[in-house]
């Protein structure tokens, strides 16, 4: 089994309001500076077969219309 | 005529959709997710609620289930398909309508009564029969991930081949949905979703009854020639 890590994320360019709700709170606890802050999701999982990943993602984890995701083998 | 209502584990609005389809004068059954033959099905509701808990994401995984096998068919075979709120998520999932629904732009749940503008060339669920492009419908809305979404050549060609089934009338777009869009069908026509629940409005008691104009136009492309 190999051991991989998903990570999901909001389409560039789609409005993304809990990144923005992060991003407008933050100043009010003293982080300043900091913007384009975006919230996905992270799926973590074991796999026989890593080949089938990107199917996996494409058919399940994320929604290709609205989400990006990226792979990584951990 | 037979109506069948898909029930997932977290449906909610089930019995409530399974009454307003009753209330056309035909047969209604529930027809449970693991379900495969619905043969005898004339019109399909996937009904509101929280299927499969709404994990990874709001249909993504009802999308799976035997019974959307099943609804599919039927409505690559030119049956009606109506999907409310979560059944609207899930019919998008599922690649049977066109775009997505993201959270509310606003981050928080709604939950109130709101009008509806039908249109589109889609007769049979587009425009209750009868009603003018100035009609409205009274019908409550209850979601927190209703911003419908799409890129915007897709909304340029729902618009140019009347597959924007309803909008929420001006002022009342509850979800920062494009182009204050409240529902779509699929190019056929056949397959129609909408945030809002039509299927509480059906009773005086509730305030409106208009919510059963939207299931009997659906009664109506669903009954056997």
């Amino acid at each position: 089994m190999a051991r991989a890590r998903v990570l999901i994320r909001p389409k560039e360019g789609i409005l993304d309001p809990q990144g923005k709700a992060v991003e407008r709170a933050l100043p009010a606890l003293g982080f300043e500076g900091i913007e384009h802050v975006h919230v996905g999701r992270m799926v973590e999982l074991d796999v026989e077969d890593p080949a089938r990943l990107a199917e996996l993602c494409e058919k399940l984890l994320a929604n290709p219309l609205i989400e990006d995701y990226e792979i990584q083998a951990l | 005529m037979i109506w069948g209502v898909l029930q997932f584990p977290g449906s909610c609005d089930e019995r409530d959709a399974l009454h307003a389809c009753s209330l056309t004068g035909a047969e209604a059954r529930l027809v449970w997710h693991e379900e495969r033959d619905l043969d005898e099905i004339d019109a399909v509701v996937v009904p509101g609620g929280f299927s499969y808990g709404d994990y990874l994401r709001a249909g993504a995984v009802a999308r799976f289930s035997p019974a959307m096998e099943a609804v599919a068919e039927l409505a690559a075979a030119g049956a009606p398909v109506l999907g409310i709120c979560n059944g609207f998520q899930v019919l998008c999932e599922a690649g049977l309508l066109p775009g997505a629904l993201l959270l509310n732009e606003h981050l928080r749940f709604v939950c109130r009564q709101l009008d509806l503008i039908p249109e589109g060339s889609s007769a049979e669920f587009g425009t209750p029969e009868g009603a003018q492009v100035s009609t409205r419908l009274s019908i409550p809305a209850k979601h927190g991930e209703g911003r419908y979404w799409a890129p915007p050549e897709t909304l340029d060609g729902l618009e140019a081949n009347g597959q924007v089934a309803y909008r929420y009338a001006p002022g009342q777009n509850p979800n920062g949905s494009a182009r204050d869009i409240a529902g779509v069908t699929n190019e056929a026509g056949n397959v129609v979703g909408l945030m809002p629940h039509p299927e509480h409005a059906v009773d005086p008691l509730t305030g409106s009854t208009d919510g059963l104009r939207v299931f009997e136009a659906v009664a109506a492309a669903g009954a056997p020639a």
